[in-house]
């Protein structure tokens, strides 16, 4: 039973890198547009190029 | 707009990220799917100099970064509009910006809290199921549930213990005392037994309770935020702008928020004015019926008082501001969510006063169960668990969601359906409705006037007098226009003052203007000798064509069926209005409404509907005009349309959106469904309670019947909540 001694830790630990994880995508404003972030994962990342505009756009 | 001359002024809505970048916060209308948000994206960020360009679906915003020097405000809204949006810019309130702030902090706290419950309960299910665990192994799982729990609920306990000193402070007591007492003492317990190697520790049960009633907390922030958002959004919308003059000749445009008393403005045919002042220069008609519910035209003239709301119909006014925009728009604004924030439910404060019962009351049985045990022969230690379960078992947890649970989700049904609620309590109150009184102008009709007779005109004449009228700003060619769905504007149009607009098509001259101009008196005296109500505009071709449209101000599209359709629910349906008695009778003919009245003054509206309240009835008033903000006031509950007067929509409970009435109906019927759910709801709180608490008493409560009884009657005070999304038609 001794094992117990880390894998309990072990498991907290688990916890809070998940809790962490949750405040930094809180802070970093993931929740504020939950409609939008739903379709923005289908859009293509490099859209196609609309022809016309002036100066050839910077990435 | 028209004048080229003009130039639009919007950098009082610029912000500075840095030294380079600029930012500008837009409200954008029509942006209902990824596709529009997509388009404005890429539109936005093909524009040279432009950092970013990212929409907010949720709150149908958008946040522009360009390079600081590089680029006028203005050529956004342009683009926006060439993309097909409408655009303005948007300052946020600060009571958004709390609100914001709150909705991320309580998330923060339902985060910790999640956190500890899930890890806690890891722990809590081996210390039940292991029987066989030595005393050992089970205190060092006590003592890292209680290493996890402590720092966790004192964090996420926050916005309970502040709410509950509050009131404690202010020598009352709400809901969230007996949560505190009960999440403390539940703690402070756990720990001692801890420390004595005792079989139970509570800290599973406190952070559970404490993870609930967050969801809840944290569900309510979210509409009350989101309704906040589409408030602020409509009154960015509302495109509240003036034309002032900066010195002599040189006109701008500039956000209400820049015009102070004491400015002079410019108003324009077709306009609608923004500000409260007195015409220095000019003459006009005055469209007064969102101030009055009067719709004929009142003469301007130089002293004559101008209201923000009134519409100018035919000349150019010069207004001398009396009233900074600051003491219109956005202090009523700020004020109308100041109230809704305020303003709490009814039932929520029954629930707050049924735990002002319930506290002692509990407080009483558990030194009762003391003394009790102790009586019997108890040991003291014995006695002090038992009645600290007791406490525990208690605590109101399934009473604090059993309200705000239904009342998100029915706020945010009725939400969809186009309507948005002022204050917390209107649900109950539109529940208990059985009286309806309507206004009539604005409010049963459209804001809007329309084209009554477009089926008598060639529909290729109908779109050439749209395009022609397109080049008018008199409110009727606008209506001629829209109903046209005219989009392209004819060339080199010239507008004579005061009669009409001419121009030249396939070398015939048209003309669209009043009739004598157009030489058509005789038909329109005909269209006015059926039709009194109507304005009438003229369109010629050549000498030979003479057409006449007839317009006027349209019933709502569903008017009739939705007033068939409270009328068959057993509600009264009235409707009193400050016009005249032809226009009344016409409309309420058309609606079926066999009780009304024409040409009542504000004071009689707020009499009639005393008289109903007086008779023992629950009277909504649904109304728009300025004239309507007393009775609105004096009725039970009341509902303006979106496109009311501001005074009025400030005063209304609820609003609602768009060219239907059945927003109406929508809320009567959530409402009704919401309040059966919200006394479901304290009924199975209340049961939950009074089964519970028996085997408290006994001292059979084990930790693991405290959790699975607390989150049980949670879990399902939720899921019955979740029957507010669908309105109960006739169950």
């Amino acid at each position: 039973m001794e094992v117990m001694v880390f894998l309990v830790p072990l498991a907290l630990c688990l916890g809070l890198v998940g809790l962490v994880g949750f405040l930094w995508s809180l802070r970093s404003g993931q929740y504020e547009d939950l409609d939008g972030a739903a379709w923005r994962a289908i859009f293509d990342d490099d859209p196609p190029q609309a022809p016309a505009p002036v100066a050839p756009r910077k990435e | 707009m028209t004048a080229t001359l003009l130039t639009r002024d919007f950098s009082h809505y610029v912000k500075d990220v840095d030294a380079q970048i600029a930012h500008l916060d837009l409200a954008v209308e029509g942006v209902s799917c990824a596709g529009c948000m997509a388009k404005i994206e890429r539109g936005l960020s093909a524009m040279p100099d432009v950092t970013r360009a990212r929409v907010n679906l949720t709150d149908r915003r958008l946040a522009i970064e360009w390079k600081k020097g590089t680029l006028d405000p203005a050529q956004f809204i342009d683009r926006l509009a060439e993309l097909g949006y409408k655009a303005y810019p948007f300052e946020p309130v600060r009571a958004e910006l709390d609100e914001a702030d709150r909705s991320k902090f309580l998330l923060t706290c339902l985060g910790v809290a999640a956190f500890a419950s899930m890890n806690v309960m890891m722990l809590s299910v081996a210390v039940w199921a292991g029987s066989d665990m030595t005393q050992d192994t089970r205190d060092f799982f006590h003592w890292l549930s209680a290493l996890v729990v402590l720092p966790c609920a004192a964090y996420a306990g926050q916005p309970f213990f502040t709410s509950a000193f509050r009131a404690l402070r202010a020598r009352s007591v709400n809901m969230d005392v007996p949560i505190c007492i009960g999440v403390t003492l539940a703690l402070a317990m756990s720990l001692v037994e801890t420390v004595n190697h005792a079989e139970h520790a509570y800290f599973d049960a406190a952070i559970m309770l404490l993870t609930f009633l967050l969801a809840g907390r944290f569900l309510d922030q979210k509409m009350r935020q989101r309704t906040r958002a589409v408030a602020g959004n409509l009154a960015a919308l509302k495109a509240e702008t003036a034309t002032k003059f900066f010195g002599a000749d040189e006109i701008r445009e500039v956000p209400i928020a820049a015009v102070e008393p004491g400015d002079i403005v410019l108003l324009r045919p077709g306009q609608r004015c923004s500000v409260d002042g007195e015409v220095i220069e000019g003459r006009s008609e005055l469209d007064q019926s969102l101030i009055t519910g009067e719709t004929l035209h009142a003469q301007a003239e130089r002293g004559t008082q101008v209201y923000a709301g009134t519409l100018n119909i035919s000349g150019t006014l010069r207004v001398r501001v009396a009233a900074a925009a600051e003491g219109t728009l956005l202090s009523e604004i700020s004020r109308l969510l100041e109230n809704a924030l305020q303003a709490r439910s009814h039932y929520v404060r029954l629930a707050d006063r049924a735990s002002r019962l319930y506290a002692p009351l509990v407080h009483a049985a558990a030194l009762l169960t003391m003394l009790g045990w102790v009586a019997w022969g108890a040991s003291w230690h014995d006695a002090i668990v038992t009645a600290i379960a007791v406490l525990i078992i208690t605590c109101p947890c399934a009473l604090g969601l059993a309200i705000p649970a239904v009342q998100t989700v029915a706020a945010g049904a009725m939400f969809r359906s186009g309507v948005l609620l002022n204050s917390g309590d209107s649900i109950e109150r539109v529940a208990g409705v059985d009286t309806i009184v309507f206004d009539k102008t604005g409010t049963l009709t459209l804001p809007e006037l329309d084209v009554v007779n477009a089926g008598s005109v060639p529909a290729e004449v109908f779109n050439l007098a749209g395009r022609l009228a397109l080049a008018s700003h008199h409110p009727v060619a606008a209506a001629v226009a829209r109903a046209a769905g005219a989009k392209s504007p004819l060339a080199e149009v010239v507008e004579e003052p005061g009669q009409g607009v001419r121009g030249f098509v396939g070398g015939h001259e048209v003309k669209l203007g009043s009739p004598a101009y157009c030489h058509a008196e005789s038909l329109a005296n005909e269209i006015l000798s059926q039709d009194p109500e109507v304005s009438v505009v003229a369109f010629s071709r050549g000498s030979s064509e003479h057409y006449v449209f007839a317009v006027r101000q349209r019933l709502r599209p569903d008017a009739a069926s939705v007033i068939a359709a409270l009328q068959k629910q057993g509600i009264a349906v009235e409707m009193l209005s400050g016009d005249r008695e032809p226009a009344v009778r016409h409309a309420a003919d058309a609606l079926g409404i066999s009780v009304w009245r024409a040409g009542v003054k504000p004071a009689d509206k707020i009499a009639r509907i005393e008289e109903l309240k007086r008779q023992g009835r629950k009277v909504m008033m649904v109304g728009d005009g300025m004239n309507d903000a007393p009775s609105l006031a004096a009725a039970t509950v009341s509902m303006s349309p979106i496109s009311a007067a501001h005074l009025s929509q400030a005063t209304a409970d609820l609003v609602f959106l768009g060219n239907e009435l059945s927003p109406v109906l929508a809320a009567v019927d959530y409402s009704r469904k919401a309040m059966r759910l919200m006394r479901q709801n304290l009924g199975l709180a209340i049961g939950y309670n009074v089964l519970a608490v028996p085997i408290a008493i006994a001292g059979l409560t084990t930790p693991l019947i405290a959790a699975i009884a607390m989150s049980g009657s949670s879990v399902l005070v939720m899921l019955n909540a979740i029957r507010a999304r669908h309105a109960g038609q006739g169950d």
